[in-house]
């Protein structure tokens, strides 16, 4: 076989399997998903994160907005911080609230922004005040189980 | 007794000695991969000889393996409503697992013993030894090159398997059977990461094609120089590659996707 | 210049301990001669071209190359004098991969910075001394036993080296071949001066073409060596059977045994 069409498949080879990389990496992956655009950071602060990772979703409206970029403990107040990347086509206002979602009932935990009625918008850097924690499971059979206990003792009117 | 003894200490004497011997083949091919870099046209002959001619295997398999994931995942997933994930299931399955690990095996038979029988009989053939003789070493000229050949080829293998795999998936799942093809992409593009399924994929790729490649020319170059010795040798070649493609594939998924 | 090119001094070699290929060997060959190794299957001689060759290192004793004494650890060494020998293997070591013309151009692309061109008029010179020019398109596949043995001869004088070695270069060949064989071995070592040594157990074609014979026993020794007149007319035992190819005699016909016999379980 001639040297010259070897080589010409071998490129056609590597051309392929170039291809295939970035079928992989753009329909099969999340790459073209990467804000790469400018984004501009907000805070949040939580008292319960529960299962919300860097590089989740943070959706207004069900849109996809932005990422979490860093999330951390404050040392002193214990609570969770959120550092969210927005981008910046995107503005808030001041007083917009930021809930830790769910997406569908066993779904990976977003964070959802809705917006308040401030005529300041959120400036880069700005921490969102207005926050609901993630859904603790245990926390809320453990509340129902309370309640359900306390309608129980006032049926028999037991007082404590 | 004591000879029994000492049968097993000989014996655990000539292997570590042989695994010290492949440890320094190892090291050989690393040394001289870089001067058959420089003859770029072998690398290139090589690449044609291990990669192209396996596409046909590997294409195949691919989509074979993609149809029937996407079938059998299927029938697993409809029954929790959560058929529209079937496209994810189906890619992290293969970017992550099944892309690196099967064409990894098929390579082991399909590149790796022809690359033990070549040099199996390169060596009988006494063409090593006539190499030598003209002061060309053999190591740059005939090994290397079919080193980088392998540890070529094998990643893009991989990615072609899982890529078509997928693509085959996404027929059966869509065209066949009728999930819906928006759902199909979009769940599978939020969910599978880059760097993390994709990109591990293909460094497990390469850790495969070292193996493989390595243990290939191996076993060629030390076989007895007898049409027993050739067979011996390509068995071994396609049972050592296997099982360590198997253990490296448990350690590198423990390492990589140990947290979720 | 000595009129020594190669000098093999009481050399002792076996690949490992249990088994000793050539015990206290000693051998001159001297520069543009022709210089033939006799003997029988397992008496050590392809061995010997390999110590020459500098594959292996002696055990004992010492290879002397055009003065220099071989040390086979010495990679500069080897490269440089293995550039100066051309060795033709017993089925010619062709490269399978290649065709003929790339095969006897191969050591002229490896070891020279010629032109393309240059190395196509050389390599067709050479396969035309071997009377083979008109193969060089073929594959390596295609080509008859004894094609290939020419064109492994063209392939190992493509950069005209001053040692030829010839590992029994007469096997296996029909007459006609094995006539064509020996007189281009012997005018290859007259035109060029190169000095050839020929390792066989052909003792009537090498003996048509050589200036000088070894001949050697199993177990590596040297016992007769000599002029072919000398050899022919030698008394030795050893030499009258190889020469005349007596079945019985120093060599036993019988590889060692209980008598028959006992085998058969007869009592004598």
């Amino acid at each position: 076989m001639g040297k010259k069409r070897i080589e010409i498949l071998v490129g056609l080879f590597v051309v392929l399997g170039a291809v295939g990389l970035v079928f992989l990496a753009l329909k099969a992956a999340n790459l073209a998903n990467f804000t790469v655009g400018d984004t501009y950071k907000v805070q949040a602060r939580f008292d319960n994160i529960g299962g919300l990772k860097v590089r989740a979703p943070v959706r207004s409206a069900g849109v996809t907005v932005g990422r979490v970029s860093k999330v951390a403990l404050d040392a002193k107040t214990y609570q969770g911080v959120v550092t969210l990347d927005i981008e910046h086509g995107f503005v808030f206002p001041k007083d917009s609230s930021a809930k830790i979602l769910t997406a569908g009932l066993l779904g990976d935990q977003y964070i959802g922004i809705e917006p308040g009625a401030d005529e300041k918008n959120l400036e880069p850097g700005a921490t969102i005040t207005q926050t609901q924690s993630a859904i603790v499971l245990e926390n809320l059979i453990g509340q129902f189980l309370f309640n359900k206990a306390a309608e129980n003792g006032s049926d028999t009117g037991v007082k404590k | 007794m004591t000879d029994a003894l000492s049968n097993l200490g000989a014996a655990t004497l000539r292997w570590l000695r042989s695994l010290g011997h492949a440890a320094f083949f190892f090291l050989d091919l690393l040394r001289f991969s870089p001067a058959a870099l420089r003859r770029f046209s072998l690398v290139v002959a090589q690449v044609h000889a291990i990669g192209n001619l396996s596409l046909v295997i590997i294409l195949a398999s691919g989509l074979a393996v993609g149809f029937v994931l996407a079938l059998q995942m299927y029938y697993a997933l409809v029954t929790y409503g959560a058929a529209e994930s079937l496209g994810l299931i189906v890619n992290l399955a293969l970017v992550r697992e099944l892309g690196p690990v099967v064409t990894g095996l098929l390579f082991a038979g399909r590149a790796g013993t022809s690359l033990t029988a070549e040099i199996g009989l390169m060596k009988a053939g006494e063409q090593i030894a006539a190499m030598e003789m003209m002061a060309i070493d053999p190591r740059s000229r005939v090994l290397a090159p079919r080193f980088l050949g392998g540890i070529v080829s094998m990643p893009i293998l991989a990615v072609l398997f899982s890529a078509i795999g997928i693509l085959g998936a996404y027929v059966v799942a869509v065209l066949m059977i009728g999930v819906d093809a928006g759902n199909f992409w979009s769940i599978m593009e939020a969910r599978v990461d880059v760097w993390r399924d994709v990109g591990n994929g293909i460094f497990k790729s390469v850790v495969f094609g070292v193996i493989c490649t390595f243990v290939a020319l191996y076993q060629g170059y030390e076989t007895e120089a007898t049409p027993e010795g050739v067979a011996y040798a390509t068995t071994r070649t396609v049972v050592i590659s296997s099982l360590g493609i198997l253990a490296m594939d448990f350690v590198l998924t423990a390492l990589m996707f140990s947290t979720p | 210049m000595s009129d020594t090119l190669i000098e093999i001094d009481h050399v002792t070699f076996g690949y490992d301990a249990s088994r000793t290929i050539l015990n206290d060997v000693s051998m001159t060959f001297l520069r543009g001669k022709v210089t033939a190794i006799l003997g029988g299957s397992g008496c050590g001689k392809t061995t010997l071209l390999r110590l020459i060759g500098g594959v292996y290192p002696a055990n004992q004793g010492r290879v002397v190359f055009d003065g220099e004494l071989l040390d086979t650890h010495d990679k500069d060494q080897l490269f440089r004098l293995r550039r100066r020998l051309g060795m033709l293997f017993q089925f010619g070591a062709l490269f399978t991969d290649l065709t003929v013309f790339e095969n006897v151009a191969f050591p002229l692309r490896e070891h020279t910075d010629l032109p393309e061109s240059m190395i196509r008029d050389i390599v067709l010179m050479k396969l035309n001394a071997v009377g083979l020019r008109g193969a060089a398109p073929l594959r390596i596949a295609e080509v008859s036993g004894g094609m290939a043995r020419r064109i492994a001869l063209a392939r190992a004088m493509a950069l005209d080296p001053e040692l030829m070695m010839y590992d029994e270069p007469f096997a296996g060949l029909d007459p006609i071949s094995m006539g064509v064989t020996a007189n281009l071995i012997r005018k290859l070592g007259d035109t060029t001066g190169a000095t050839s040594l020929i390792v066989s157990h052909d003792v009537q074609e090498c003996f048509s073409i050589c200036d000088y014979a070894y001949l050697m026993m199993p177990g590596g020794r040297v016992v007769a060596q000599g002029t072919p007149e000398q050899l022919n007319a030698s008394e030795l035992p050893e030499v009258r059977q190889f020469i005349r190819g007596e079945p019985d005699g120093p060599v036993r016909f019988h590889y060692p045994a209980k008598p028959l016999a006992e085998d058969l379980g007869v009592t004598a």
